[in-house]
């Protein structure tokens, strides 16, 4: 409170310029193109937007990318901790090859992970033919195809969200806790876990919006059986293929939604964890 | 004595959990990649990353990574700048946006951009009145990859910017500095690794873009397709081994800007340890 | 007072900013432009928007075309060739894909660019034979040896046979093959009921619904997917051309007759200025030596002569390689075209359209 009645009295210039160049690329990127897409979905009328959202086959896409989303992230939020773990605390040969890599989902195209990925994980493929003779499963052109691209684009949110938090960490207090005869269970429960989940939630939110959006990859690998491993992304190609702008921007906007609401929840998570934290300590 | 052999243990249980998860994951996709580019020798390997349309896509990449981290550093430190060093209303939902693109779907960030700047659009007649053609060719595909990798760099210098405060800029001030010698002289040396950061990423993400730019490109041969888009039109030509050699291209350029970033952090690691 | 001044001044900067960026993009668009206005000094820049099985075929067309055109009129032609899903290809010049011809998948895709204004009414008529210098149809490709025993339509309805076939919502290809299916039933005498149970039983054999025919292919060839892929004839004989001996066509009793279109994009080559030599791109497309062409990418050409030098005297309904005589078209199949669903728009909107027949297959 203190801080920013302070700073909107701010004696530091360049306000205006920044602000400016900032707005101005903000709208001519993001603002008003997302602005059409509201405007397009206007022209159908509240029943018509309504029906189209929710046909049979839209919803189930929609599930079918929430939930292949949802385990995604989950898998990396779980190994993105242990990675993000492992790159702090520990030493070992080839640490710093491993902390290079965790990027290269970034880096390497969304299509050319889907490709070779399927290629990986066909019932011939090298993976799969060993999940296929030695546990009857089946990964390319299944749910459990589409959740492995999705890990695959999810891992750097959570391990470069965790890391530098880890890193500032006070080792202090786990000392502290040791002294009083805490098992490294109870000093990772109750004295890093509470300090690193907001970082981790955060992580968890962005793999998780970012996954339940993904095309590139995902539709190489995932069969588009209808009901099965259609995604919600290739329901708006699949309109636009008819020529119905109207649809396919009013699923986009569904899933715009989808996005948002996430990031406002994380943003609300992230203010009511850092609150009860600050009010611990 | 008990307590330490625990801790080994468990140390090396995670760490091989970490490399076979990643072996699997991340590394296993690449060694496919280079393996089925080099299945028909070397010779076919360089044939195929020279053709003169793998030139073309490969040029034209470049060129759009070029304009989106430049234009996103501009955007990334005025944004930064706002947000940290000043306090006004809607400051939150103006971050929420500044994340949205990241958690846009590729099809619709390039869907809305059809729909602003389309034949349909309410825009088309002035554009084509002056001769600007956004959509199908090559700004439509520049604003795609600026939409995709929007947030990069902002993202990386608003936490350092905002845990070193406003106390030494509000000096300079007072003490009557401008506001580009205060950026330059005392903003600048503390996000400096940051932002070496952000436009490494940036560039990454911003190079190997498909989803987005395949919706607004048109794939005209030559003109509008980007090395990920020239990867898919061979693949689905049935050029594995011309796919996959173009992928490898990719995956070489993705290598050596992970090297950089490795580089650049160890240098700020330094920088940061020396201060 | 004072701040507001430098508020609004910010502002304008921006906004100036804004323009600038603007017309940034819009300068790196004029360069291509230059490019058309030397068209007079003696390139001619075409560009083509075509559909994914022709990659191999405009490849060499155009080739053969620009020496034509050089020979012709002394000028140097550049064709610049566009792939992809025909349906999305479509859209794509409705929404301001600057294509001089359009060589489509189906006369319904080209009426999308044609409702949208581009291309002159009755632009079937515009060119010999509806348009289509060339045609294709459909057929299964099956593994080596046939193992499954695939021979007809009605085997794909066997509980073991796994079929591969683009989805009909995202591909045009996909869309042949779903009527030459319903043809096949509707010529056993199935009432419509039947036939939407049998197509109903079909889908449900489709291991992988891929969103376009090259990728049904890929699933089919590369990833070992399936039995059977039912496949563009072309597209068939061309993965029997990449991969000897590792598959055979099997062509079914009756199937389709496949009218790719084609079609000048009037108000862009007039825009450009290419009026004359895209027209003439097209009227060559129905030259002997462009039908010789078609017919060796393994398109049927349009012409009698050269369709009846291609027509293989084998009885059999497998092919296992190709003729080393090149006769390769199998002239026994019966083809039903697409009048006969009442054209274009009413088979989109029976079959096609949301909550059509192909949504009901899949609603239990």
């Amino acid at each position: 409170m203190k801080l920013s009645k302070r700073a909107r009295r701010s004696v530091i210039p360049g306000f205006g310029l920044s602000f400016g160049i900032m707005i101005a690329i903000l709208s001519l990127v993001v603002l008003i193109p997302l602005c059409s897409l509201v405007v397009y979905t206007a022209q159908l009328s509240p029943s018509n937007f309504f029906r189209t959202i929710t046909q049979p086959r839209v919803l189930s896409s929609y599930y079918v990318s929430i939930s292949t989303a949802f385990v995604a992230s989950l898998i990396n939020a779980g190994m993105g901790l242990v990675l993000a773990w492992v790159l702090v605390r520990y030493n070992f040969p080839g640490k710093r090859f491993i902390d290079g890599i965790i990027e290269l989902p970034f880096a390497l195209p969304t299509a050319v992970a889907g490709i070779s990925l399927t290629h990986l994980t066909t019932t011939n493929g090298w993976v799969g033919q060993f999940f296929y003779e030695h546990f009857g499963l089946k990964i390319a052109y299944t749910r459990v195809g589409i959740t492995v691209a999705l890990v695959f684009i999810g891992i750097p949110f959570v391990v470069r969200s965790v890391q530098p938090v880890l890193e500032k960490l006070d080792q202090q207090y786990e000392e502290a806790a040791m002294i009083l005869g805490a098992s490294r269970g109870t000093i990772f429960r109750r004295v890093i876990f509470p300090e690193i989940l907001p970082a981790l939630i955060s992580g968890f939110t962005l793999a998780f919006a970012r996954s339940i959006g993904e095309y590139g990859s995902v539709v190489f690998i995932a069969g588009n059986t209808p009901y099965e491993t259609e995604i919600a992304p290739l329901m708006i190609m699949a309109q636009l293929q008819e020529f119905d702008y109207a649809s396919a921007t009013s699923i986009a906007l569904v899933m715009l939604a989808i996005a948002f609401i996430i990031l406002s929840v994380n943003a609300f998570l992230q203010s009511r964890v850092s609150k009860r934290v600050s009010g611990l300590a | 004595m008990q307590l330490r052999k625990d801790i080994g243990v468990l140390k090396w249980v995670l760490i091989i959990l970490c490399v076979v998860f990643l072996a699997v994951m991340l590394l296993l996709p690449l060694v496919y990649i280079v393996i089925t580019a080099l299945r028909e020798g070397i010779g076919t390997y360089l044939a195929a990353i020279t053709d003169t349309y793998a030139r073309k896509a490969a040029l034209l990449t470049i060129e759009a990574t070029v304009w989106a981290v430049v234009i996103n550093t501009l955007f990334g430190l005025c944004a930064a700048w706002c947000l940290t060093k000043f306090a006004f209303r809607g400051k939150k939902i103006l971050s929420t946006f500044i994340d949205l693109p990241v958690t846009v779907s590729p099809i619709i960030a390039g869907l809305i951009y059809v729909l602003t700047f389309g034949r349909q659009s309410p825009l088309y007649p002035i554009l084509d009145q002056a001769g600007i053609q956004i959509i199908f060719a090559v700004p439509g595909i520049v604003l795609a990859t600026i939409f995709v990798t929007f947030p990069f760099i902002s993202r990386e210098l608003i936490p350092v910017l905002s845990a070193q405060g406003t106390d030494e800029e509000e000096a300079a001030a007072l003490m009557g500095a401008g506001t580009f010698t205060i950026f330059r002289k005392v903003t600048l040396p503390h996000i400096k690794w940051a932002l070496l950061y952000g436009v490494v990423l940036c560039t990454a993400r911003a190079m190997g873009e498909f989803g987005a730019v395949s919706v607004l490109s048109g794939h005209l041969r030559g003109k509008t397709n980007t090395l990920p888009l020239y990867v898919e039109l061979l693949y689905q030509g049935y050029d594995f081994t011309g796919a996959f050699a173009a992928s490898s291209l990719l995956v070489i350029m993705a290598i050596i800007i992970l090297v950089l970033r490795c580089w650049l952090e160890h240098k700020g690691d330094k920088a940061n340890d020396i201060r | 007072m004072k701040k507001w001044n430098h508020r609004i001044a910010s502002l304008t900067l921006a906004a100036a900013l804004g323009v600038s960026l603007l017309a940034g993009c819009g300068t790196q668009t004029e360069e291509p432009a230059e490019g058309s206005d030397t068209a007079a000094a003696g390139t001619i820049e075409l560009t083509n928007v075509s559909y994914d099985p022709t990659r191999e075929l405009y490849a060499a067309y155009n080739e053969a075309f620009a020496a034509h055109y050089k020979e012709l009129t002394g000028q140097t032609v550049e064709v610049t060739q566009s792939h992809g899903g025909s349906g999305k290809q479509a859209l794509e010049v409705a929404n301001g894909l600057e294509a001089d011809v359009v060589t489509l998948a189906l006369e319904g895709d080209v009426q999308v660019v044609a409702d949208a204004g581009l291309i002159n009414e009755g632009f079937t008529s515009e060119f010999p034979l509806d348009s289509s210098p060339y045609t294709s149809t459909i057929v299964f490709l099956v593994r080596a040896g046939n193992p499954k025993d695939i021979q007809d339509w009605d085997d794909l309805l066997r509980d073991d046979v796994g079929i591969i076939t683009p989805n009909p919502k995202t591909s045009g290809g996909a869309r042949w093959n779903y009527l030459a299916a319903w043809y096949y039933f509707e010529q056993a005498g199935q009432s419509e009921d039947e036939i939407l149970e049998s197509i109903r039983t079909l889908y449900k054999n489709v291991v992988v619904l891929d969103s376009g025919a090259r990728g049904a292919t890929t699933s089919f060839v590369e990833n070992g997917q399936g039995d059977v892929l039912i496949a563009w004839e072309n597209e068939a004989f061309l993965s029997l051309e990449e991969y000897p001996g590792e598959y055979e066509i099997v062509v079914p009793s009756v199937s389709i007759l496949c009218q790719p279109t084609v079609a000048l994009v009037d108000e862009v080559a007039e825009k450009h200025g290419t009026v004359d030599a895209a027209t003439e791109y097209l009227n060559y497309l129905y030259s002997d030596e462009a039908q010789v062409i078609e017919a060796e990418n393994f398109y049927r050409p349009s012409t009698e002569s050269i369709y009846s030098q291609y027509v293989s005297s084998s009885d059999s309904n497998t092919i296992t390689e190709i003729p080393a005589d090149g006769k390769w078209i199998n002239d026994q199949v019966n083809l039903v075209d697409i009048t006969h669903f009442g054209g274009w728009s009413e088979a989109l909107a029976v079959h096609f359209a949301d909550g059509a027949n192909f949504d009901q297959i899949y609603e239990e």
